[in-house]
């Protein structure tokens, strides 16, 4: 990663991909390219069930600030989100519908699982509530927490990143993928 | 109205118009508790809505309760009531065999019986006969049991991560 300068314009480019420059031109591999451009502009779905929702309401406020992380426009249409974003204790009566809005999201689509409740049900152990997320829908990152603050909130994006820039373009369409999928019932 | 003085009041008028219902009184806690049978239940909670003494025009809540060694009055149905023009608060219970959870509806009395009754319905399995529409309301439609009856476990039971060697549980 390096640091692409505009001569003349007052503008960088911060953490861009590794490539060749000069005056006016910057040559990088297409997958980079894109890799970079999708984790910049990452719009998250906030699912947001219980306290676990207040912390992100914080790290979405002026303090923390997600929106230096290029996430600040919330999408609340699952069809147009990029990150599903599970905070807090998921009930059974409510897992068709986290998994009905997982469905909805297009590809490619990412899972962040915040605290305990939503990671594997929390102090909640019991006949209402559903033990942990990923016994229904895929998840990528966990924030462990209860509720974790905005910093691991924060930490959790910034890994999600790490996976959006270095994600292949066609890992989507690998059988892997698909079988994963259908490991969960999802075609 | 001291408590004493209620309590003698509804009870005497729950003897005179339906005797052979009033199974107990008690005093519990600050309360008047009142043990009727079944059938009546919503023909005394009418009676009381109207007289022009009591006016018990307010159920502040109803809920189920579950004796698994009652024998023969194992499930039962909590109503406590509040007469707003008097301040009066009392409480009546009514029990049902397990096998026949058949208690007629308050809805008749009060329309706000309808979402309690059917939570009682959906944690106990409480049969209220009579009732509009007696569906679940908080568990899931298929649901197979009434959870919150006293042989069900509370915790999840299809966790497999509870190593009971690990922690001595």
């Amino acid at each position: 990663m390096s640091t692409i300068s505009v001569p003349g314009i007052d503008m960088r480019a911060e953490n861009a991909p590794i490539g060749a420059e000069g005056p006016g031109w910057f040559t990088t591999k297409l997958d980079d390219a894109v890799g970079w451009g999708r984790k910049n502009s990452i719009w998250p779905l906030p699912f947001a069930t219980s306290c676990c929702g207040i912390e992100f309401m914080a790290t979405m406020g002026s303090h923390y600030d997600l929106a230096r992380f290029g996430s600040e426009r919330l999408s609340f249409s699952p069809r147009q989100a990029d990150l599903l974003m599970v905070m807090g204790t998921i009930a059974k009566k409510m897992g068709p519908i986290l998994r009905q809005i997982y469905e909805q999201m297009a590809e490619p689509k990412w899972v962040l699982c915040m605290g305990a409740c939503a990671s594997t049900g929390g102090i909640f152990d019991t006949y209402s509530v559903l033990q942990g997320i990923d016994r229904i829908i895929p998840v990528d990152v966990y924030i462990p927490g209860c509720p974790p603050r905005p910093e691991q909130v924060l930490e959790g994006i910034m890994k999600i990143q790490e996976l959006v820039q270095n994600e292949s373009p066609r890992r989507r369409d690998s059988p892997e993928y698909k079988a994963m999928l259908n490991k969960f019932g999802i075609e | 109205m001291d408590l004493q003085g209620l309590t003698a009041l509804v009870e005497e008028k729950l003897k005179q118009r339906f005797s052979d219902s009033l199974l107990a009184t008690e005093v519990h806690h600050d309360m008047p508790v009142y043990y009727v049978r079944r059938e009546t239940i919503a023909d005394i909670l009418q009676y009381m809505y109207h007289d022009g003494e009591l006016r018990f025009q307010f159920l502040t809540t109803l809920c189920g309760l579950h004796f698994p060694d009652q024998k023969g009055n194992e499930l039962g149905v909590m109503y406590q009531l509040h007469s707003l023009t008097n301040n009066y608060r009392i409480r009546l219970k009514t029990f049902a065999p397990i096998e026949d959870p058949k208690i007629p509806t308050v809805t008749t009395v009060f329309s706000s019986a309808n979402w309690q009754e059917r939570e009682t319905f959906d944690f106990y399995g409480v049969i209220f006969t009579g009732h509009p529409d007696l569906r679940r309301i908080l568990n899931m439609d298929e649901m197979n049991y009434h959870p919150l009856r006293k042989e069900y476990p509370l915790e999840d039971g299809s966790r497999d991560d509870k190593n009971d060697t690990m922690f001595g549980r």
